[in-house]
């Protein structure tokens, strides 16, 4: 098993898991269109993460033209350039499907405020 | 036909650099020895003897110990290949470096066994209805004619054994080479349970 996951280990990238579940984030994802590539930004709740090692997966739920979007994105892809972090979420839970049944102001993560001295 | 001895080490994916996740088989690869070539005037035929990992001297036998020549340590696994395409002599040495550039390979290992099993899962037959009064599910169903010939013809489908036995799957791409570890990357599945013998051969139908 060790080399197996030595191979996983030089696909994996570091730090992009720099997000957490509730966590509202953009995903910067790379198109090919043609000849040219583009970066395409997909913002919206960091709804699960899924999987393990190379096939790391993270479900981001938006709500675009009032309907509902969920997509998944692989977090180990070379398409995905970046993940950026917008607003921290309070939550209890690890996935938070729940979410989908909720209409207007339920349908939203309290915000995660830190007390200072916990920054540090 | 330029061969390898390899094991299996187990599956996993690699990405592309476009994204694309493609499942693979890793195969490791230890040192392939010649231990002997045979040629046209003294055997017939022309092949090269390969042997890999390393085997006790405990284990060898006497008989087993006489193939290996001057300077060849006995090994586990001993394989004839046929028309090797490469000049080699008795104590060569090869990695993975031995098919550089080669794009597809087959790929001859021993299948996973599976025990008795029937006509359905090993001949892939269709069965019958499972209900609305069937009486019939996962037989066989008739097995030959009537009173001419009046017997099994040979070869017919039954159950029986299934796997343990030597597959070749053709034609599968090799993703990457890693001379570093000493590793092939074949994309799509291989014949065998993981830590079993795998002859990686240069694709023979390409």
């Amino acid at each position: 098993m060790d080399i197996i996951k030595s191979i996983e280990s030089d696909q994996i990238k570091e730090n992009v898991e720099n997000f957490k579940i509730g966590d509202t984030i953009k995903v910067f994802y790379k198109i090919i269109e043609g000849k040219t590539e583009r970066v395409q930004v997909y913002e919206g709740l960091a709804l699960a993460l899924n999987n393990a090692g190379i096939n790391r997966t993270v479900t981001v739920r938006k709500i675009s033209h009032g309907v509902g979007v969920e997509r998944i994105f692989p977090i180990n892809s070379p398409k995905i350039e970046k993940i950026e972090v917008t607003r921290r979420g309070k939550v209890r839970r690890a996935k938070l499907y729940y979410i989908r049944e909720r209409v207007g102001k339920a349908a939203k993560v309290k915000e995660l405020i830190k007390k200072k001295a916990d920054q540090k | 036909m330029l061969s390898l001895i390899g094991k299996k080490v187990g599956m996993t994916q690699v990405f592309d650099e476009t994204g694309v996740l493609t499942p693979v088989t890793v195969v490791k690869v230890e040192e392939n020895v010649v231990i002997a070539n045979k040629s046209i005037e003294k055997d017939g035929y022309e092949a090269v003897v390969l042997g890999s990992i390393e085997r006790k001297e405990k284990h060898t036998t006497k008989p087993v110990a006489g193939q290996f020549k001057e300077g060849v340590t006995p090994k586990r696994k001993i394989v004839e290949v046929r028309d090797f395409g490469k000049e080699c002599a008795v104590g060569d040495t090869f990695g993975v470096e031995l098919i550089e550039g080669v794009e597809f390979v087959d790929v001859i290992g021993t299948s996973k066994g599976k025990g008795y099993q029937g006509v359905m899962k090993r001949h892939n037959f269709g069965g019958g209805r499972k209900t609305h009064g069937s009486k019939f599910h996962r037989a066989n169903g008739s097995t030959g004619m009537a009173a001419t010939p009046s017997r099994v013809i040979k070869g017919t489908k039954m159950a029986g054994r299934m796997g343990g036995e030597r597959k070749t799957v053709q034609n599968l791409q090799v993703v990457k080479i890693d001379t570093e570890r000493q590793v092939l990357l074949i994309k799509g599945a291989v014949p065998g349970t993981k830590d079993s013998f795998v002859i990686v051969r240069k694709a023979k139908k390409l």
